[in-house]
C-alpha cells in the first residue's frame, strides 16, 4: 500500500494540468465553468487542440492515436481535464464508436473513420434508445432489411444527444426478427445523418435547452459496407461500448470543481451580517458532500489502480451510481445557495443576479439525467445485487 | 499509489483470520465467551500474543514487531469480521500507543513488553461521565505529592477497566494559576484508593466505573522540559489512530453483516419464493454494498495517511464520518432485511449491529466528525486525498 503518486505520475499530473490550463482556449473553459451551453465550434476547437497534442483519444489502440496509458494515468488525465473545465472529447466519438470501430471495424472502416473521429471532423451521434426500448435496450424495434447491396432502415430512435450537430450516426437495428433471443438479432450500422429519409426533431428539456432529439428513419438506404463487424453481433458491440470507461462516468473532477464554486458562491452571500459559508448548517452540508466525494474518489482510485492487473474490481459498479448521485447533490446545493436568486434563471443581460445563480436551477434540472443515462441507477443496483451479491 | 496488501500483509491477514475463525467459529462461541468475565477469551488473547499481534506496532527494542498502521488495520478488520471481543485496539493502539508515544525508555520497556507478551492488560482511562469526546481530561485531577502524584475523580466508561492490570489515565494538572493542562499517568490495578466497578456493555464487551481517591500514580513520560507537559496533542493523536483502527474493525463487521444478509435473502422463503426475488429487498442490499465500499476506501486511505506521516487527525475525522454513516446504514438494514430473527440474541446479525453502534459512539460519532470538518471547510479550496496535508 502506498498513498503517494510515484514521481513519474506526479510529473504526469503536472504535465496534464499545465496543458489543460494553458493550451485550451480560456473562453471555452470559462463557458464550461459557468455551465453555459457550448456551441458546436467550441467542442470542435477544444477537441482539436487535445487531438493535436495526442490527448483526445489516449485509450484507443496506439496505431490510431492511443497512448498505451495505465488506467490510473487515464483517470488522472480525465480528472485534470474536468478540474480545468476543459470540455471532454465528445463521448460519442472518443468513448463509444471509436473504440468499437478500432476493435471490431474493418480495416477500411478504421482508415476511413478513426482519424476523423479522433479529430471531431466527423461528429457522431448515438442511435440506441427507442420510445419502447430504454433500460430494456434489447427490445428495440428499428429494422434494417437487406435489399441488394443496401440495408433499408425504418423506425425511430430517441434521446439522441446533440444529434442536431451530428454528421453520422451509429445505430442499433434489428436485422433478424426471428432470432430466438432478442439480443441475437441486432446489428450495428453507421450512416450519414443527411441520408435521404432521416429526419430529426429536437426535444426541449425542462431546463429550456435542446440537447436531445428524436430521429426518424423512413426507408433510409445504407450501403452494406457500413455494417460494423458481423451481422447480428450488434449487441456484443453495444455491451463493449457501454462497458467502456465505466470509471469516467463518475465525473469526480467535475463535481469537485462544482463544490469549489459552491463555496465561492456561499462566501459571496451575506445572511444576518455573515457569510453563508459561516452558517454551521451550510458548512456541514458542504463538508459532508466533500467527504462523500473523497470516499468516491478513493474508490475510483482503488478501482483504477487495481484494474491495472486485468480483472475489473467489483467496486467499479459503485462509481456510476454514486458519481451520479453526488453530481446531482452538488447541483442541488448550488440552487439552495442561490436561494431566491435561482428564480432569475431565464433573466437576460439586464438582470443583476449573477450568472452562476441564473444557471443554477437549469443545471440542477438538467442533471436529473445523470442518474438515468448510461444505465439508470436502478440498473446499477440490479448489477450490484446480481453480479456482486449473488442475489 | 496503490491499495494492495503486499505478500507479507496478505499472509498476516490469513494467519489472523485463521486464528480467529477457530476461536469464534460461530456466534454461539462468542456468546459463551462474552457471557462470562472478563468478556474475552484469555486463551485467544495468549494466542494473539504468541503470533506477535499484541506488540505489532511497537518498536522491536520495546519487545514489539515494528510493524505499521496497515498491519494494525488488517488485525482490526479481522477482529470485526467475527466480532472477537478481545480488547486489541483498547490495549495495543490506545494504551500501548500512548506509552510508546510519551513513555520513558523504562516505562516502554516494562509496559510494552508486557502488552506484547500478553501478560499486561493496559487500557486507557479517559472518558468521564460529564464529558464527550474531548482530547483533554476534565474532572479527574492530578496533584503532585513529593516525588509522586495522586489522582482524584471518576473515569467512566473505561473499556475493560475492571480487568486491566495497568491504567493509562488522563488527568488535569492542577496547579494554582496555571491554565488547565492534561497530563498522562500510570496507575497499577492494585493501587490503594482505586475502586473499580465493572459491567457488561450492550455489545458484549466490558467497561467499568473507575474511581480514584488520592490514588498514587506515576507520570507517563519523564520530567523533561517543561516538567509536566500538556499531553492533549498526544491524546488527540492516539484517539485519531484508534478511530481509524475502529474504522477497520467496523469494516470487518459490516462485511460480515452484509454477507450474512445476502445469504439470508437467498435462502429464506416467504410467499413461496426466496426473498431475493423481491427487488425492494435486493436494491437495499445493493445500497449496503455501496456504503461498505465507500467506507472501506476511506478507512484504507486513513491508514495510508498515517503510514505516510500525513495529517492523521483530519484523516481520522474523514474516516470516522464515512464509517459512521455506513455502520448505521448497514447495521439497521441488516436487521430489517432479516426480519424478527435479526433482533434476537440467538442469531448473529443483531450482535453486529450492536457492536457497530458501540464503535460509533466510543470515540466520536459521525456528526461529531462532521462538526469538526465543517469548522474547517472555509480554510481550503478543495480536498485532494493524495496531496497536502495528507500525503
Amino acid at each position: 500500500m502506498r498513498l503517494q503518486l510515484s514521481p513519474e505520475l506526479e510529473a504526469f499530473r503536472e504535465e496534464m494540468r499545465t496543458f489543460f490550463t494553458t493550451q485550451v482556449p480560456q473562453e471555452i473553459r470559462d463557458h464550461v465553468a459557468a455551465h453555459r451551453e457550448l456551441d458546436k465550434e467550441d467542442y470542435v476547437r477544444a477537441q482539436q487542440v487535445l487531438n493535436a497534442a495526442g490527448l483526445a483519444v489516449p485509450h484507443w489502440p496506439v496505431e490510431w492515436g492511443g497512448r498505451d496509458w495505465t488506467p490510473l494515468q487515464r483517470h488522472i488525465w480525465r480528472e485534470e481535464m474536468q478540474l480545468a473545465c476543459v470540455p471532454e472529447p465528445l463521448a460519442f466519438n472518443a468513448s463509444m464508436i471509436g473504440p468499437v470501430l478500432a476493435a471490431f471495424g474493418s480495416q477500411e472502416q478504421k482508415e476511413r473513420f478513426l482519424p476523423k473521429t479522433a479529430n471531431l471532423d466527423i461528429w457522431w451521434c448515438q442511435g440506441f434508445s427507442e420510445p419502447d426500448a430504454g433500460s430494456d435496450l434489447a427490445s428495440l424495434r428499428t429494422t434494417a432489411v437487406r435489399d441488394g447491396d443496401d440495408w433499408v432502415v425504418n423506425g425511430q430512435k430517441t434521446w439522441t444527444t446533440l444529434g442536431q450537430h451530428a454528421d453520422w450516426i451509429f445505430c442499433l437495428v434489428r436485422t433478424d426478427p426471428t432470432a430466438e433471443k432478442k439480443q441475437r438479432g441486432i446489428s450495428m450500422l453507421v450512416f450519414p445523418m443527411d441520408s435521404p429519409g432521416v429526419t430529426l426533431r429536437p426535444i426541449e428539456l425542462i431546463d429550456g435547452g435542446f440537447e436531445v432529439n428524436e430521429v426518424f428513419f423512413e426507408d433510409v438506404r445504407v450501403p452494406a459496407e457500413n455494417l460494423v463487424g458481423e451481422e447480428n453481433r450488434g449487441w456484443d458491440y453495444a455491451k463493449f461500448l457501454l462497458g467502456n470507461e465505466r470509471v469516467g462516468i463518475a465525473r469526480i473532477g467535475a463535481t469537485k470543481r462544482l463544490l469549489v464554486q459552491a463555496k465561492e458562491h456561499a462566501r459571496a452571500i451575506t445572511v444576518d451580517g455573515r457569510s453563508l459559508l459561516d452558517d454551521p448548517f451550510m458548512a456541514a452540508r458542504i463538508a459532508e458532500l466533500e467527504n462523500e466525494l473523497v470516499a468516491l474518489e478513493l474508490t475510483a482510485l482503488r478501482v483504477v489502480a487495481d484494474s491495472a492487473g486485468g480483472k475489473q474490481n467489483p467496486a467499479s459498479s459503485v462509481l456510476k451510481l454514486r458519481g451520479s448521485e453526488l453530481q446531482q447533490a452538488a447541483t442541488e446545493l448550488v440552487v439552495d445557495i442561490a436561494g431566491p436568486l435561482s428564480l432569475a434563471s431565464f433573466a437576460d443581460e439586464g438582470s443583476d443576479v449573477p450568472d452562476w445563480a441564473r444557471a443554477a436551477t437549469p443545471h440542477y434540472l438538467n442533471y436529473r439525467k445523470v442518474s438515468i443515462y448510461g444505465g439508470s441507477n436502478e440498473v446499477q443496483r440490479t448489477i450490484i445485487a446480481g453480479s456482486i451479491l449473488g442475489l | 499509489m496503490n491499495f494492495d496488501y503486499d505478500s507479507e500483509q496478505n499472509d498476516l491477514r490469513e494467519a489472523v483470520r485463521g486464528l480467529l475463525a477457530r476461536a469464534y467459529a460461530d456466534s454461539e462461541q462468542r456468546r459463551a465467551v462474552v457471557g462470562a468475565d472478563p468478556g474475552y477469551d484469555e486463551k485467544t488473547w495468549a494466542r494473539l500474543a504468541e503470533m506477535g499481534l499484541l506488540g505489532l506496532p511497537f518498536a522491536e527494542e520495546d519487545g514489539g514487531m515494528g510493524a505499521g498502521p496497515i498491519e494494525v488495520a488488517i488485525v482490526a478488520e479481522e477482529i470485526g469480521r467475527v466480532l472477537a471481543p478481545e480488547p486489541f485496539i483498547e490495549t495495543v493502539v490506545l494504551a500501548g500507543g500512548l506509552v510508546a508515544a510519551v513513555g520513558t525508555a523504562e516505562q516502554k520497556g516494562e509496559i510494552l513488553a508486557g502488552i506484547s507478551e500478553g501478560t499486561t492488560l493496559a487500557v486507557f482511562a479517559h472518558a468521564e461521565p460529564r464529558a464527550r469526546w474531548t482530547p483533554s481530561a476534565e474532572a479527574v485531577t492530578a496533584t503532585q505529592r513529593g516525588d509522586g502524584w495522586t489522582l482524584t475523580g471518576v473515569k467512566e466508561p473505561v473499556p475493560s477497566g475492571a480487568r486491566a492490570d495497568v491504567l493509562v489515565v488522563s488527568a488535569v494538572l492542577a496547579e494554582d494559576g496555571a491554565p488547565a493542562r492534561t497530563g498522562l499517568f500510570l496507575v497499577q490495578g492494585d493501587a490503594t484508593g482505586l475502586t473499580r466497578t465493572g459491567y457488561r456493555t450492550h455489545d458484549g464487551t466490558r467497561a467499568a466505573n473507575v474511581r480514584f481517591d488520592g490514588t498514587p500514580a506515576q507520570q507517563l513520560g519523564g520530567n523533561g522540559s517543561p516538567t509536566h507537559p500538556d499531553r492533549t496533542a498526544a491524546v488527540e493523536r492516539a484517539l485519531a489512530e484508534a478511530r481509524i483502527a475502529y474504522g477497520h474493525e467496523a469494516i470487518g463487521a459490516m462485511d460480515t453483516a452484509l454477507r450474512t444478509t445476502a445469504e439470508y435473502l437467498k435462502t429464506r422463503k416467504q410467499f413461496g419464493v426466496t426473498l431475493n426475488k423481491f427487488q425492494a429487498l435486493t436494491f437495499r442490499a445493493a445500497d449496503m454494498y455501496v456504503s461498505l465500499e465507500l467506507a472501506r476506501s476511506t478507512a484504507l486511505w486513513a491508514s495510508m495517511v498515517t503510514d505516510a506521516g500525513g495529517d492523521v487527525v483530519s484523516a481520522a475525522e474523514r474516516a470516522r464520518l464515512q464509517v459512521s454513516r455506513a455502520g448505521r446504514h448497514i447495521g439497521k438494514e441488516a436487521i430489517q432485511l432479516h426480519g424478527g430473527i435479526g433482533v434476537t440474541a440467538e442469531y448473529s446479525v443483531g450482535h453486529y449491529t450492536s457492536r457497530l453502534t458501540a464503535i460509533d459512539h466510543v470515540l466520536g460519532d459521525g456528526d461529531w466528525a462532521l462538526g469538526r470538518l465543517a469548522a474547517k471547510v472555509d480554510s481550503y479550496e478543495t480536498v485532494d486525498p493524495l496531496g497536502a496535508p495528507y500525503a
